[in-house]
């Protein structure tokens, strides 16, 4: 990454401190799908771009950058979040699952990723390995039931093409599947 | 985003030296707005205090006379699904469920949402001025862009709002900030956590500089029955509040024994007029008592061109939450049609 110095613009707050502390790259273990990984993370690197641009994750989409779409969004600890909005090294020791870590490792899909198939739940697909790994996290979760209550628990995930209604199917039919077992 | 040094310390004690060591080091917990701002080149720390492994603080623990205290570290969505919240305070659990996305709320912390700074377009964009962003620099938002901006404790320094939908409950619960510092511990009411602009827009807060959030201690548990949080917005989910309402009331028998009502969005802090709340007491609750309360409420409230339609919709919005917590059928989070 260079180290590219800003413009200074109208309205910049100052820096009140001298930046004469900057560190090294920080040690930093995550177990990402499965696989233990030793890393070495500037801090200011969040985990969206730790995974596509230094694991070449590219599965994991970045959409706003700024946790308003969804696209990004992964699972740590079995946790859905906005991977754009965490620092990589504050994830330190957790496990993250991202679209790549879904399917079996006989490469059978997950549920989820069949029922999107199932319901034609995508247009342009961009929005898609975030919608994805939101719906489990949904399903983890357990508060979802109705199709209002999965329209409200995915409000952050936008789908630009629209595909919403195909979207609230799919999860529907993995959360009957989830309830029949 | 610009270059900083990282520190995860292990204890609230070195937490506490380190965001001392340096007037431009930040407080890391979930990151969902700080990191967002530092992107943006709002916020530019030198030095990034990680608190987010400190131990004790993911905690929710009992206090004495059955009231809780949410650890600073809890997220909101362990603070709104907790059981015990959800049974002791349901108009707190209402409110974090109102707020942000699920993917959000896993990761924003009770003490980070207490923190979060305003969503004011000026304040979000380096390029133009701003006193929050830069004392002195100027508002824009007083003769701009201020359909999102607030009608009540305004200055002509500023006229952003705090967007938290999470202290505006906690406002009607009355909680308690607890934080630690330098000299001890201390605890804040959180009428007095939050500022109004004045001359000082930058100073959010009244939180020290070297101090940290600890928890949020919520008193003996009240209001479980009629109550409710009433938000309008541009769209029905993952909005910012335009106006809302928390309203809770203790009845005693046909008449209001309690009242309490906190705006959001309409304000720097969450917004209460003890004084209206007392109209309420011994009064048969109806929509002519709602409309003086509200009448009060709003006293001295006043728009900035876009945004003059708040002053009636928060008129209304105050008439219909006082008529919801009155009736025991608090809003829905998820149907949004309001009853």
């Amino acid at each position: 990454m260079a180290d590219l110095e800003l413009p200074t613009r109208q309205g910049f707050a100052p820096d009140a401190g001298s930046t004469t502390r900057l560190p090294d790259e920080v040690p930093v273990t995550l177990t990402i799908n499965g696989e233990r990984r030793d890393l070495h993370v500037r801090p200011w690197t969040t985990l969206l771009d730790l995974l596509r641009e230094d694991l070449h994750l590219y599965g994991t989409k970045k959409g706003c950058d700024h946790g308003q779409c969804g696209s990004c969004t992964v699972l740590v600890d079995g946790q859905r979040i906005n991977s754009c909005l965490a620092l990589a090294v504050s994830r330190d020791g957790c496990e993250v699952t991202t679209v790549e870590g879904l399917a079996g490792p006989d490469g059978a899909l997950h549920p989820m990723q069949e029922a999107f198939i199932e319901h034609d739940a995508f247009q342009c697909g961009y929005c898609t390995p975030g919608q994805i790994c939101s719906a489990i996290g949904l399903v983890k979760e357990g508060h979802a039931h109705t199709p209002e209550e999965i329209r409200e628990q995915m409000s952050g995930n936008i789908c630009r093409c629209g595909a919403y209604t195909n979207i609230v199917d799919a999860i529907g039919d993995v959360l009957a599947k989830e309830s029949a077992k | 985003m610009n270059r900083f040094s990282y520190a995860r310390p292990g204890s609230v004690a070195d937490a506490i030296r380190e965001v001392g060591s340096s007037p431009a080091a930040k407080i890391l917990a979930g990151g969902t707005n700080l990191v967002d701002l530092m992107k943006y080149n709002v916020e530019r720390p030198t030095h990034l205090v990680d608190v987010s492994r400190l131990p004790g603080l993911k905690e929710i623990t009992e206090t004495e006379g059955g009231g809780l205290r949410i650890g600073a570290l809890v997220t909101n969505t362990a603070a709104a699904y907790d059981p015990r919240v959800q049974e002791r305070y349901p108009l707190l659990s209402s409110t974090i469920l109102a707020g942000a996305t699920a993917q959000l709320r896993n990761a924003a912390t009770t003490g980070g949402n207490l923190m979060q700074r305003t969503r004011c377009y000026y304040f979000y964009d380096a390029s133009t001025p701003c006193n929050k962003r830069v004392p002195g620099s100027g508002c824009p938002a007083l003769h701009g862009v201020n359909r999102i901006h607030a009608i009540l404790g305004t200055s002509d320094k500023c006229i952003a709002t705090h967007p938290s939908d999470m202290a505006v409950a906690m406002a009607a619960l009355e909680a308690v900030v607890r934080v630690s510092g330098p000299r001890g511990e201390r605890g804040i009411p959180i009428a007095e956590f939050h500022r109004l602009p004045g001359d000082t827009p930058e100073r959010d807060t009244n939180l020290g500089a070297d101090e940290v959030i600890t928890a949020v201690d919520l008193p003996e548990p009240r209001f479980t029955t009629h109550y409710t949080y009433l938000k309008l917005r541009d769209r029905l989910s993952y909005a910012f509040a335009l106006v809302s309402v928390a309203a809770a009331l203790e009845m005693d028998g046909g008449t209001v024994g309690e009242a309490r009502i906190a705006l959001g969005g309409v304000a720097h802090k969450p917004w209460r007029v003890p004084e209206a709340e007392a109209m309420l007491k011994g009064k048969v609750p109806d929509r002519a008592a709602f409309e003086r309360v509200a009448e009060r409420i709003l006293q001295g409230a006043k728009g900035h061109g876009e945004n003059d339609f708040k002053v009636e919709l928060a008129r209304r919005a105050i008439v219909r939450a006082l008529s919801q917590a009155a009736a025991g059928t608090p809003q829905s989070q998820t149907d949004k049609r309001i009853q």
